[in-house]
């Protein structure tokens, strides 16, 4: 219960500072890969305030044995770069161009603008789903 | 510098940062997991088998929506502008859903816990997203679909 709680809690500030920050305008976060348009640097403040905290969060975590509501850190271990990894990120890439969006904005929008948000995560479940299937 | 791009929206993007940061700390130090929301997406909707307890997974996916509809509420309004046609959701879900599967992680998984984590896979892999992203909206600018 208190690990539903605090994963409901983590989710809504991850949500309130993707909206707060701009990053759930699709056309905002286009608007930073436009190198050749209307620049719009906001996306790597966003970035950078979110890297600040997280890098803190690392340093503790070596420092404790296990997190404060559960009983191990459940840590990806991998550590090679493969062909797997590169055509994903070409492909998720692609992706983030188009329409502006990557996961997190888009599951947030659908409390702010559901309709094209809802068409962007059904497409995007279809996809995970195609990769599961072909996988 | 910033004054070259007056749309820009630097506090409030750091301010955003910083709770997008805060949040990810939250999920690492309290229950050891990565917020990486393409991770956790799958893992909600029963398309990835492993990963973070399927509760966990709904909650935080859950919360996203429901944290935006907070700032909403207290800023009296989100500016969210879409394309006019769905045809880009369409197609850039697909990409995004399978893209992130394939490579293991998105803007939240890789970019913001893998880079401060200093993971070679997740540098490599937000460099790679990132040129794409780069890559094809100047081919979209220059075809005339911006």
């Amino acid at each position: 219960m208190i690990r539903f709680a605090i994963a409901l809690v983590a989710g809504s500030i991850f949500g309130a500072g993707l909206a707060f920050s701009g990053m759930s305008d699709p056309a905002r976060v286009q608007g930073f890969l436009d190198l050749f348009g209307n620049w719009d640097p906001t996306l790597a403040f966003v970035m950078g305030g979110a890297i600040i905290p997280m890098a803190i969060a690392w340093l503790i975590q070596r420092r404790v044995e296990k997190p404060f509501a559960d009983t191990q850190f459940s840590l990806p271990g991998t550590v090679n770069i493969d062909g797997k990894l590169a055509i994903g990120a070409v492909l998720f890439g692609a992706g983030w161009g188009i329409s502006g969006l990557c996961p997190g904005p888009g599951l947030a929008d659908l409390a702010i603008n559901p309709l094209p948000a809802l068409a962007f995560v059904i497409a995007m479940q279809t996809g995970m789903a195609v990769h599961r299937v072909t996988n | 510098m910033l004054a070259a791009f007056p749309h820009a929206m630097p506090v409030e993007g750091l301010i955003g940062g910083l709770m997008i940061g805060i949040a990810a700390a939250l999920m690492l130090l309290g229950l050891g997991r990565i917020a990486g929301v393409s991770g956790l997406a799958a893992r909600a909707t029963g398309i990835a088998d492993s990963g973070a307890p399927r509760n966990i997974a709904i909650a935080f996916i859950v919360g996203l929506p429901l944290g935006a509809f907070l700032v909403s509420l207290a800023t009296g309004g989100v500016v969210t502008r879409f394309p006019p046609s769905v045809i880009p959701m369409i197609l850039g879900g697909l990409l995004v859903g399978f893209g992130t599967r394939l490579g293991s992680g998105c803007t939240s998984g890789h970019g913001v816990c893998g880079m401060s984590r200093l993971s070679r896979r997740s540098l490599t892999a937000t460099a790679i997203f990132m040129a794409s992203g780069f890559a094809t909206v100047a081919l979209m600018r220059f075809g005339g679909l911006l």
